[in-house]
């Protein structure tokens, strides 16, 4: 990995305003409509910002590849997955700040937690988003730019609002919800509320991101095989 | 041959290249090309479209493997050579991201091959140090081909490969692309340039190497090809040379 480049990469997120305002406005957004009363809301709001973050890393990939950016750095020593290690720490650097500007609006409307507990969900909020990386660069590596920006999105809230990180869901659909990524990665995000760990919740967010890394790898390769 | 040719292995070394891609029927894009260039020669790489001149550069640049056949360039493997900054390429097309300044560009491509490369020179080299501060984007298609060579410059590599690097270009940006590589070639690189325009391989190649169908078919200094084919123009050379192999299978190469 190299310094500049992330450093460069990083300057480069936030000057793409349309994609990193949508980041840092939907979820406030999102948190206005459900009404913020509760702790847990608030805390599962700002994993789905910060989900969004990193999976927006598929799109730059997408764009770099067509642009033939890619094959370019291929010219460079800098190895693939140190380019795509890039891409997902820039990413995940927006998704931390998305977690605290909606963690501090919900602090401003009046949601009171311990210092301590703010910081560990806002850690925990951080940490389980990063596998959902893996998601935007599996994208990323599959589809064209367009069908990533039309698609990651929608598909990100439609995985948030079914795994119960916008309203909490009971029987059958509280039941299909513990089978998604965003269910797991949101119990984990919310243990720093509650007492003790869900044994599901790890073994749902373990499982998917094997699967989600799998599925990464599996594109990565297919698009730097020198063929 | 001189001492310093012994001792040195060729700049580029290809030997009974083959490619071929697999899609819904086999295309042999390359078909046993042998290819020797010395250091510090400036060669034109001719031959019409699918003649196998850019997938002869991407196999000599690593970016794809042989299906037969070897490439070694200064002595090295192709990615050997890449990752160690000794070979670079201006391509045609893309490779740049629109949104960063010239400056930032070349910077990056410097800090990836580590330190201690000068970035100022490489870009008063291609010409272009006055747009450092200029966003990619609002570069003209002269101005991002300069771009693309000064990031070629960076690492200093000895052998520079530029893929029909003047295509689409006017003719003031050809000519202040050319005056560039010139300069620089002057300095002792070596220097392989495919190209559609045949004037570029006659002003500014020491030697023209002709491919049709995956094969060299006529190799020398411009007026050697136009010799040997009985010909007063290296156009008329060239569209001897190209069509002869295929119009019957029994043709004359």
């Amino acid at each position: 990995m190299n310094p500049t480049y992330l450093v460069l990469e990083i300057r480069r997120t936030f000057r793409a305003r349309r994609s990193y305002l949508l980041t840092l406005v939907l979820p406030p957004v999102v948190l206005s409509v459900v009404g913020v009363t509760q702790p847990e809301l608030v805390v599962s709001v700002a994993l789905y910002g910060a989900i969004l973050a990193v999976t927006g890393c598929g799109a730059g990939v997408a764009a770099e590849r067509a642009q033939g950016w890619t094959r370019q750095l291929r010219l460079t020593p800098l190895r693939p997955g140190a380019y795509a290690a890039t891409k997902v720490l820039a990413a995940m650097v927006l998704g931390a700040l998305s977690i605290v500007v909606t963690l501090a609006l919900g602090a401003a409307r009046g949601v009171d937690l311990p210092p301590a507990v703010w910081l560990g969900c806002a850690l925990a909020c951080w940490v389980v988003s990063a596998p959902f990386a893996a998601l935007g660069l599996f994208a990323g590596y599959l589809l064209r730019v367009e069908a990533v920006t039309r698609v990651l999105s929608p598909v990100v809230t439609l995985l948030a609002a079914a795994g119960g990180l916008f309203v909490p869901l009971d029987g059958a659909l509280g039941q299909s919800a513990r089978l998604l990524p965003t269910w797991g990665a949101g119990e984990l995000a919310r243990a720093p509320l509650t007492t003790g760990i869900d044994a599901g919740a790890v073994a749902n967010v373990v499982l998917w991101t094997l699967v989600l890394v799998a599925a990464a790898a599996w594109r990565f390769r297919r698009d730097t095989a020198r063929v | 041959m001189t001492p310093a040719q012994e001792t040195h292995p060729p700049a580029l070394d290809v030997r009974g290249l083959v490619k071929e891609f697999h899609g819904r029927e086999v295309v042999r894009a390359v078909d046993g090309l042998d290819l020797r260039v010395a250091r510090g020669e400036v060669v034109a790489f001719l031959g019409p479209n699918g003649a196998g001149k850019t997938t002869t550069i991407d196999l000599a640049l690593g970016l794809a493997r042989p299906t037969a056949g070897t490439v070694r360039v200064l002595g090295q493997a192709p990615a050997d050579a890449v990752a160690a900054g000794r070979v670079a390429a201006v391509m045609q097309t893309g490779g740049l991201l629109r949104d960063l300044t010239v400056g930032e560009t070349v910077r990056l491509t410097a800090a990836l091959f580590g330190t201690g490369h000068d970035v100022r020179a490489s870009l008063e080299r291609a010409g272009i140090a006055d747009l450092e501060r200029r966003r990619v984007g609002r570069c003209s298609g002269g101005q991002q081909q300069r771009l693309r060579f000064a990031m070629a410059l960076v690492s200093e590599p000895d052998l520079l490969f530029l893929d029909e690097p003047t295509t689409g270009m006017d003719v003031m940006g050809r000519r202040d692309f050319w005056s560039a590589v010139r300069a620089d070639a002057a300095r002792g690189r070596t220097v392989v340039f495919a190209t559609h325009y045949l004037d570029e391989a006659e002003l500014y190649a020491d030697r023209v190497v002709v491919v049709s169908r995956g094969r060299v078919v006529a190799d020398g200094t411009a007026a050697q090809i136009k010799d040997a084919a009985g010909v007063r123009t290296l156009e008329d050379a060239f569209v001897r040379l190209t069509s002869a192999v295929g119009t019957s299978a029994g043709g004359a190469r």
